[in-house]
C-alpha cells in the first residue's frame, strides 16, 4: 500500500498539449516512471510519451464475448435437447443453425459489457476521491482546457525541491505540490 | 484533401488545410465547454422547454390511459383480429426501433470510419436511440395479451419448467432487442463519463456537484484512463456495428420466415436495415434542426452536418427504393399467383392509397430533391423533408404489415383493418413519451460530447516546436 499521507506528487500545468507532451517525453527519457498526464480529451502522444502503449481491455472483451457465446449456445442446446424438447415441424431437437442468432447476440452483449466494465475496473473507477482533486487548479482545468503532468512521490527519483525545479524548466503555467 | 475546383474563398473551407470545416470558426476548448455545459448547468430553464415537456408529458399520460385500459380489457380494444392479427403495435415497434438505428450508426459505424463530423451529433443521436428503443420495446410487451406474464419470453427456471422455443424468430427478437437496448445504454453512458467530470467541476450547486460527481465515477482525465477508454469505445463501436445490422435483420425474420405473400422474401434483411437508417437519419434531423436553433449551437452542428445527413439519406433511400423495386419485380418474376395478386392488391386494392403515400414520401419527394446541395443545406426544407420521410417510413411498415395480411390466400378469409382510437392513442402517446424523455435529456445531460469536440479543435494539434510564450 502506498503511504496515505504527505505528498502525492508535483503537478505542472500547461496551456497546450504540445508543451505537455514535450515535458512528459523528456521526463520519461530522464528516467521518471511514476508519472501521469491529465488532459481534457484523449491525447495519444501523451500516452506514448509516458510509455503506456498497451492495455488489457481487448483481452477482457474477448474473454467476455466467448463466455457469452458459450453460455447461450449451451443454454439453447440444454433447453432444446434435454430440458424441454419440442417437435417443431419435424426438425431435429439439436437444430444448431437456429441457435446461432441468440448466441451471436449474447456474444455481443457480454463482450460489450466486459469492454465497459473491464475498462472501468482496470482504471480503478469508480473512485470518487483522488488526491489530485486537492490541487487548487486541477478541477477547473483538467476537464476543460488545461494539460497536467504529475510526477508522483512514489518515484525513486522524487525529491520535492529538485522535482519542482525540474518541472519549472519546462516553463509550465504553474507547479503545485499535491497532498494526500 | 485539397480540391482544386473548390474556391478557397469559400467560408466553409479551412484555408490552412483546404478541408471542409466541420465546426464553426474561432472556438476554443473553454468556449466550447462553456457553451455546452451552460445548457445543463444554468438554473434558468427556458420557457419553451416547459412547453415541450408539458405537451410531451400530457401526451404520455394519454399513453398511460390507453395502456391501462388495454390491461383491463385486453388487446380486443385494438383493431387486430383475423386476418390482420398484427396491427399498429407491430408497425410502431418496427418504426421506432428503425429510428433508433441511426443513433447507433452515427455513434458506432461513423466512428469506425473516422468521420469526425459525427462528434457533434452522436450524443443526442444515441439518446434518440435509447428513447426510441424504450418506445419500441413497449409494443411487443403490451401486445402479448397478458403482459404480467412477459417474463415467459426469457429462459428462466420457473415452476412450470416450460422453456422458450429457440427456433422461433420471435424469440431471437427478444435477445436481439434486449441486447441492443443494453449495449446502447452502456455505450451512451460510457460516452458521457468524461463529460460528467466536466459538469462536476463546473457545477456551482452542491446537488449538481454530488450528482454529476457520482455519475462521473471520479473521472480525472488520466492518460492511462483515456487510452483504456478509447480502446473500450472502439471495441464497443466494433461490437455495436454488427449488432445494429443484426437487430433489424432479426426483426425482418419475424416477417420473412412466415410463408405469407409480401413477407416471404429474402430481400427483407438488407431492405429493413437500410430503411431503418433512412428513417433514423430523418429523425436525427427532426431533432437536431430545432435544437441547434433554440440552443444556438449552429457553430457545432453546422450546415455541413445537415448536408452530410442528407447524403446518407439519399444513399439509404436508394437502397430502400431498390427493395421496393425488387418486391415488385419478384411478384412478377416468381410467377406466383399469390405474390402477383398481393402486389396488385397492395397498389390498387382498397388500401392502395397507403402504398402511394409510401412511394410519395419515401421515393418521389426525397430522392428527387436530395441531389441538390442547395436544398440539402436549406434548413427549413430539410426539417420538412425529415417529417415527410418519417411519415413515409411509418407507412412502409403499415403497408408491409397490413396490406400483406388483409387479403392472403383464401378470398373467404379476407378482411380489412381499421385502427381504433386506442390504437391511435397508443401510437401518439409514444410520441409524447419520446418527446418528454428527450426534453429531460436535453435539460440534464450534455447533449453534445464535449471531450470529442475538443479533439477536433485547432488547439488540439500537437506541434513539435516550442510555443512562444508572452514575456519569454
Amino acid at each position: 500500500m502506498p503511504p496515505r499521507e504527505g505528498t502525492y506528487g508535483l503537478l505542472a500545468e500547461f496551456d497546450n498539449p504540445s508543451d505537455l507532451v514535450r515535458a512528459a517525453r523528456q521526463a520519461r527519457e530522464d528516467g521518471w516512471r511514476r508519472m501521469d498526464c491529465y488532459t481534457p480529451y484523449p491525447v495519444e502522444e501523451a500516452a506514448e510519451a509516458i510509455g503506456f502503449h498497451r492495455n488489457k481491455v481487448p483481452l477482457v472483451t474477448l474473454v467476455g464475448g466467448l463466455m457469452g457465446l458459450t453460455a447461450m449456445f449451451a443454454l439453447e442446446t440444454w433447453v432444446s435437447v434435454l430440458a424441454y424438447p419440442l417437435n417443431i415441424g419435424g426438425r431435429p431437437t439439436y437444430s444448431w443453425p437456429a441457435f446461432i442468432v441468440p448466441a451471436y447476440e449474447w456474444t455481443i452483449l457480454w463482450a460489450g459489457l466486459s469492454a465497459c466494465f473491464g475498462m472501468l475496473a482496470l482504471n480503478g473507477l469508480p473512485a470518487l476521491y483522488h488526491p489530485l482533486f486537492n490541487a487548487p487548479n486541477f478541477r477547473d482545468g483538467a476537464t476543460t482546457d488545461k494539460f497536467f503532468l504529475c510526477l508522483e512521490a512514489l518515484d525513486p527519483k522524487f525529491d520535492l525541491l529538485e522535482g519542482r525545479a525540474y518541472l519549472e524548466s519546462f516553463q509550465p503555467t504553474s507547479v503545485v505540490e499535491v497532498e494526500y | 484533401m485539397a480540391t482544386s475546383e473548390v474556391k478557397t474563398s469559400d467560408p466553409g473551407i479551412d484555408p490552412a488545410t483546404g478541408e471542409y470545416r466541420v465546426l464553426g470558426q474561432g472556438q476554443t476548448f473553454r468556449s466550447v465547454t462553456e457553451k455546452i455545459s451552460r445548457i445543463v448547468l444554468t438554473p434558468h430553464t427556458p420557457l419553451g422547454w416547459f412547453a415541450f415537456f408539458g405537451v410531451g408529458g400530457a401526451v404520455a399520460v394519454m399513453l398511460l390511459t390507453a395502456v391501462t385500459w388495454l390491461f383491463l380489457e385486453g388487446v380486443g380494444i385494438w383493431a387486430i383480429t383475423q386476418p390482420v392479427a398484427w396491427g399498429f403495435a407491430i408497425i410502431n415497434f418496427v418504426w421506432w426501433i428503425g429510428i433508433g438505428h441511426a443513433g447507433t450508426l452515427i455513434s458506432a459505424i461513423l466512428l469506425l470510419f473516422k468521420q469526425g463530423w459525427r462528434n457533434s451529433i452522436n450524443r443526442f443521436a444515441e439518446a434518440m436511440t435509447i428513447f426510441a428503443v424504450v418506445c419500441a420495446g413497449m409494443f411487443p410487451l403490451i401486445h402479448v395479451g397478458r403482459p404480467w406474464l412477459g417474463y415467459w419470453l426469457f429462459p428462466l427456471p420457473f415452476t412450470m419448467t416450460v422453456w422458450p422455443q429457440f427456433r422461433s424468430p420471435l424469440l431471437w427478437d427478444v435477445f436481439a432487442v434486449s441486447t441492443y437496448a443494453t449495449i446502447s445504454v452502456v455505450f451512451w453512458y460510457m460516452g458521457m463519463i468524461p463529460d460528467f467530470g466536466t459538469l462536476r467541476d463546473r457545477s456551482e450547486s452542491k446537488i449538481g456537484q454530488y450528482v454529476y460527481g457520482i455519475l462521473s465515477m471520479g473521472w480525472r482525465g488520466s492518460t492511462r484512463h483515456w487510452m483504456r477508454y478509447e480502446t473500450s469505445s472502439l471495441l464497443l463501436a466494433g461490437l455495436a456495428t454488427p449488432l445494429v445490422l443484426s437487430v433489424h435483420t432479426v426483426i425482418s425474420f419475424d416477417f420473412a420466415v412466415a410463408v405469407l405473400p409480401g413477407w416471404h422474401t429474402t430481400i427483407f434483411p438488407p431492405y429493413f436495415v437500410a430503411g431503418a437508417i433512412y428513417s433514423g437519419f430523418a429523425m436525427v434531423l427532426t431533432l437536431a434542426i430545432p435544437l441547434r436553433k433554440w440552443y444556438h449551437l449552429e457553430g457545432l452542428v453546422t450546415e455541413r452536418h445537415i448536408d452530410n445527413m442528407g447524403k446518407v439519406m439519399l444513399a439509404t433511400g436508394f437502397i430502400v427504393a431498390y427493395g421496393y423495386g425488387m418486391e415488385v419485380f419478384m411478384a412478377w418474376y416468381s410467377a406466383s399467383h399469390w405474390e402477383a395478386f398481393m402486389m396488385w392488391n397492395r397498389m390498387f386494392g382498397p388500401m392502395g392509397w397507403s402504398y402511394w403515400v409510401l412511394v410519395t414520401c419515401n421515393l418521389a419527394i426525397p430522392l428527387t430533391t436530395l441531389w441538390s446541395r442547395k436544398l440539402r443545406t436549406n434548413i427549413t426544407f430539410m426539417f420538412l423533408l425529415s417529417l415527410v420521410v418519417n411519415t413515409g417510413m411509418w407507412f412502409e411498415r403499415f403497408v408491409i404489415v397490413v396490406t400483406s395480411l388483409y387479403r392472403d390466400f383464401l378470398p373467404s378469409s379476407w378482411g380489412t383493418y381499421r385502427a381504433t382510437k386506442w390504437d391511435y392513442m397508443t401510437y401518439v402517446g409514444t410520441l409524447g413519451l419520446f418527446t418528454a424523455l428527450f426534453m429531460l435529456f436535453v435539460r440534464f445531460l450534455p447533449m453534445i460530447p464535449m471531450n470529442e469536440i475538443r479533439m477536433m479543435l485547432p488547439g488540439a494539434k500537437i506541434t513539435p516546436k516550442v510555443t512562444a510564450k508572452a514575456g519569454d
